[in-house]
């Protein structure tokens, strides 16, 4: 494998690891402290699963594309 | 007809653009019609006959007996279409139909298949989705065989795909005969035929690229008829114009009532709900106790099982094998989640606003307060009672409706609400519309990768390798057909609910292949035997689990279900493919080359056919 392929794959990855931990804090963490969003006022646990967490993966996985793509083409391996 | 400049990939805009229009006319007209004094049968055909033959059109416009448009729409699907795509392909019944009941009956918890079913496109998106592109397969197992080598890995993979969409499949059959015999008003098992009927049209002539196109139209009106009715109500309750802002103002006023009508203290007395049977009074508020350990290990292990079910989904992994490039996999996976948020945003604030017309006492539909006779002649309780959906049953005996004395099945917070919200029949027609492309959507998807696995990789691959390509279609239009029958068949015995068989069909997947899929991209040490012990081990553990947990009387270990039954299969598959590639040998240059090869975007597919 050239070093440029090899460079590129760990870029790729530690992408790939900054994206599934942004995912594990929304997916897992938040909503294991959900009640913490709550107030009397507020049902915070249930706009996150209702609106919050949907909308930041959403974002996420746009940002994920963008970012890998940009890594890509700095390598020349971007398709045309 | 209009005249297109270019092909009909580069007039995508107009072709759609026009379809939305005339299908927005044609809910107009019915409207008219409506007020003409035409009768509700009349309009609930007409709205099934006009969009399914719409589909049927665009199923028989799209044939080919070209083996690339047949497995994979010939890669030239544009990533915001192939996003519709998916979106249609992967919200089913359970989604259109069920999710807002299950929102109104068991709040919070329940949200924990919101956050999986949307959180598991992450996973898509950046484990494995782009890499299949490039790696140029037909099918998942296509995948599995090539990575790994051999038949046994090809052939386990075909059989957990088999299962996992066939308990799927099933459960859509079921939801469009549940929708079409509800709206036409014929006989539940009937319905179920002609929902086949409509599914392998889109599909047979054309496969993926007939599918694409009609999973396209059907996402279109899925989205129209599931948005228009919570907008109506939320402006006729005076919440405001747009639902998804004005839903907490009315999460609010749901709340006040929560404590004024006993929801969560007042539970239907052991007569009533005997009575009742599987019908469900509101018995926890839209918040209620999320803090304890259970509870918290129960929201945590749903939301992973769905993820990492949908990352394993062959209908919906096969989606992206039709984008133009990596790239475009890798977008249209944003694309597809955008699509389907639209959906999932909207759902809480459907289950709010039924709740307001419902229990709010300021509402003039609410029924809780109001006598049981008053009740009872409702237009609309009465005809869904008499299909089994609700049931009014005095517990106290005063003559009046407390909140544990009305029972229903989630399933009517959206086949019911236009009716209980007072809104007019076409509404309901269109609902009805709405549940029928997203039930026949899905269905078209699955088959489709049953089919596809079992004349690609089982048939051709394995059985006939000579085999040529006229040959290979006929033979999956065949077992579209056979499956398909199948899966009418089982449904027509009414195992199961919706939403268990869906929620099966997850963990299926994921026990069998997450990790097989993942490893084969991101470990190059993994090998055939771990590939085939992971998914041969996984798929056992977690089948055998979910036989004792459902039919063998065992009680749930820490709280794992038969929803859950992927925590079981998951763990089993990881272990025994990680020791098993461990103690044999490593992959021969060849493959370890085409996991790196599969790792850049540029160039050409790993596989050519």
């Amino acid at each position: 494998m050239s070093s440029k392929q090899d460079e590129h794959w760990t870029k790729t990855k530690s992408l790939t690891t900054t994206t599934l931990v942004i995912w594990a804090i929304i997916s897992f963490v938040i909503h294991w402290f959900g009640e913490g969003l709550n107030s009397d006022a507020f049902p915070g646990a249930y706009f996150m699963a209702g609106m919050g967490s949907q909308v930041a993966f959403a974002v996420l996985v746009f940002w994920f594309a963008s970012r890998q793509n940009q890594i890509d083409e700095e390598f020349g391996f971007g398709e045309k | 007809m209009i005249k297109l400049d270019g092909g009909f990939i580069q007039n995508l805009g107009r072709v759609y653009g026009l379809y939305t229009l005339g299908f927005l006319g044609f809910v107009i007209l019915m409207a008219i019609f409506e007020a003409a004094g035409v009768s509700n049968t009349v309009i609930g055909w007409l709205f099934v006959a006009f969009t399914v033959g719409i589909y049927a059109m665009i199923g028989v416009l799209s044939r080919t007996m070209e083996s690339k448009q047949y497995y994979v729409a010939g890669r030239e699907v544009p990533a915001v279409y192939n996003g519709m795509a998916t979106a249609a392909d992967w919200m089913s019944g359970a989604s259109f139909i069920a999710m807002a009941g299950g929102i109104y009956l068991k709040g919070y918890p329940y949200m924990a298949f919101l956050v999986g079913w949307t959180g598991g496109y992450v996973l898509v998106a950046s484990l494995i989705a782009p890499y299949l592109r490039k790696f140029g397969c037909y099918t998942v197992p296509d995948f599995i065989g090539t990575r790994y080598g051999g038949n046994l890995a090809r052939f386990c993979a075909v059989v957990i795909l088999v299962v996992a969409s066939f308990t799927y499949v099933t459960a859509q059959i079921n939801g469009t005969g549940t929708v079409a015999a509800r709206a036409l008003q014929i006989p539940f098992e009937l319905g179920v035929w002609i929902g086949l009927a409509g599914i392998l049209f889109c599909s047979m002539l054309g496969g993926m690229r007939a599918v694409t196109w009609t999973q396209v139209a059907q996402y279109i009106v899925l989205i129209i008829a599931y948005l228009i009715p919570v907008f109506w109500m939320s402006n006729k309750l005076g919440y405001g114009l747009i639902p998804h802002f004005a839903q907490f103002g009315a999460v609010e006023r749901v709340q006040e009532l929560e404590a004024l009508l006993g929801v969560g203290s007042m539970m239907p007395t052991a007569e009533a709900q005997a009575e009742a049977g599987k019908l469900a009074a509101l018995k926890v508020g839209i918040n209620d106790a999320s803090d304890s350990l259970m509870a918290k290990w129960k929201f945590f292990t749903l939301v992973l099982c769905m993820m990492a079910g949908t990352a394993s989904l062959p209908h919906v992994l096969m989606r992206y094998f039709t984008t133009s490039s990596v790239k475009a996999a890798r977008q249209s996976v944003g694309y597809s989640l955008l699509f389907i948020c639209l959906l999932y945003l909207t759902a809480p604030a459907l289950a709010t606003f039924t709740k307001l017309s419902l229990l709010d006492p300021n509402v003039a539909t609410s029924i809780i307060g109001k006598s049981v006779a008053e009740v009872s002649n409702l237009e609309w309780i009465q005809q869904w009672s008499n299909v089994g959906f609700l049931k009014v049953v005095d517990g106290n005996g005063d003559g009046i409706v407390q909140i544990n004395e009305f029972f229903m099945r989630g399933d009517i917070v959206v086949l019911a609400t236009p009716e209980m919200a007072g809104l007019p029949y076409v509404i309901s027609g269109l609902v009805a519309a709405g549940g029928l492309a997203a039930a026949m959507s899905t269905a078209d998807g699955l088959l489709l990768a049953i089919a596809n696995a079992l004349s690609h990789d089982l048939y051709y691959k394995i059985i006939d390798p000579k085999a040529d390509t006229k040959t290979r279609l006929v033979v999956a239009r065949i077992m579209l057909v056979v499956i398909g029958a199948a899966g009418a068949f089982v449904a027509s015995m009414k195992l199961t609910g919706i939403l268990g068989a869906v929620a099966w069909a997850f963990c299926f997947a994921n026990s069998g292949l997450f990790f097989p899929l993942v490893l084969g991209v991101w470990w190059k040490r993994a090998n055939r035997a771990g590939a085939i012990a992971g998914m041969i081990g996984g798929f056992a553990a977690g089948a055998w689990y979910l036989y004792m947990v459902q039919f063998g009387g065992m009680t749930p270990w820490a709280g794992i279900d038969g929803l859950r039954f992927g925590m079981i299969g998951m763990p089993v598959s990881l272990v025994l493919m990680v020791v098993v590639s461990l103690m044999t040998e490593e992959p021969d240059a060849e493959t370890q080359k085409m996991v790196e090869e599969i790792r850049v975007p540029s160039g050409k597919t790993v596989v050519q056919q």
